[in-house]
């Protein structure tokens, strides 16, 4: 019989959180995905050494506190305005790796036109999207991205579109841009997903090195407190209702 | 050859206790304790520390970082 005492030994590490990651711990609600994919974040920072190269540019909702998190250079941006923040970064320090990382209020609401015009300059930039249908910093509002029929804070019989028009698929319209050199819808629900998402991720922040134009990575994500699931049954209903209407995969790769 | 194995360590008091690592094991190692962590959290443990192949399933779902994980050697798990 071997003892479970014998197999926790140096020797034997497999899996241990980035060293990059703080320990300070995530302000996220439990089970959110938000800290799925910072993790990502750090680890590709770290495997491709880059540490003292990046600048991350943080938004406005639950991630505006992400630079408490990833030990990075960070710029924090006002509301929507992340990829203008990262324009001038870039544009001055073009040999930094400059990401923003946004939620759908930020990225698909307010900062719509910040979005779509870094998009049409191809800024060489990598911009982190994480879609998870409403606003949930703010009590779980409806968002640009909350599909036809779910329930949000303000529209509690579910989105209805002769009222509160259609959902919007960003990197649908981002991926039509010549400005844009990569575009990939992912997910961090699964293992399998998170393993994929992590790729997509690295080949995003190695676009920059290739001056390719802008890489967008969209996570379709989950809220669950916003949602009112458990963040189980949270991921569950993302896959049944979110992923065919946000079907993932690569939209555009150059 | 016996079969592959391995063990979580789990930082108790960064756990949130969201139970996406429960879900995420395919060997049904890990569960909730009855005891709760400082912050009031069911935190996660291994429940049938035997079935653990060391996969890091759990590990890479957790948002919060709490699971370092461990795998014998092949020929050591003899
Ligand atoms: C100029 C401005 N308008 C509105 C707000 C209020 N506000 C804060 S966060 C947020 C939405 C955030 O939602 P999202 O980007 O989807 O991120 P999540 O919180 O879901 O991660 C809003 C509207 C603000 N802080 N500043
Ligand atoms: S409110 Fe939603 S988006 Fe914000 S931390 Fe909680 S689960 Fe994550
Ligand atoms: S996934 Fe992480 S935070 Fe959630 S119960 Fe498991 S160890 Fe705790």
């Amino acid at each position: 019989m071997i003892d479970v005492k014998d197999i926790i030994k140096p020797e034997n590490l497999v899996f241990k959180k980035s060293k990059l990651l703080l320990d300070t711990p995530m302000h996220y609600c439990p089970g959110c995905s938000h800290g799925v994919v910072h993790n990502l974040i750090a680890e590709v920072i770290e495997e491709m050494n880059i540490q003292s190269e990046t600048i991350g540019v943080a938004p406005v909702g639950c991630s505006v506190l992400a630079y408490n998190y990833i030990d990075i250079d960070w710029h924090e941006a006002a509301h929507g305005r992340a990829p203008a923040v990262a324009t001038g970064l870039k544009r001055l320090l073009p040999d930094k790796f400059v990401f923003t990382y946004q939620g759908d209020g930020d990225l698909a609401a307010i900062g719509t036109a910040e979005t779509i015009h870094a998009c049409n300059r191809g800024e060489n930039i990598t911009v982190i999207f994480i879609n998870n249908g409403i606003y949930g910093m703010t009590g779980g509002q409806m968002a640009p991205t909350t599909l036809e029929g779910m329930v949000a804070s303000t529209c509690p019989d579910g989105r209805e579109h002769s009222r509160d028009g259609y959902p919007i698929k960003i990197s649908d319209l981002v991926a039509q841009l010549p400005g844009t050199c990569y575009v990939t819808r992912q997910a961090v629900h699964t293992p399998g997903a998170v393993r994929k998402a992590k790729k997509a991720i690295r080949k995003a922040f190695e676009n920059q090195k290739l001056k390719k134009g802008l890489s967008l990575v969209e996570v379709v994500s989950t809220c669950n407190s916003g949602w009112k699931m458990s963040p189980v049954a949270a991921n569950d209903w993302m896959a049944e209702n979110m992923f065919p209407f946000y079907p993932l995969g690569d939209l555009k790769d150059e | 050859m016996g079969k592959v194995r391995g063990a979580i360590v789990v930082d108790i008091e960064r756990c949130k206790g969201c139970g996406l690592c429960v879900v995420a094991c395919p060997t049904d190692t890990i569960v909730l304790a009855d005891e709760v962590n400082g912050k009031g959290y069911h935190y996660a443990k291994m429940g049938n520390p035997e079935a653990c192949t060391g996969c890091t399933n759990c590990a890479m779902v957790c948002p919060d970082s709490c699971i370092t994980v461990y795998r014998l050697k092949p020929e050591k798990s003899k």
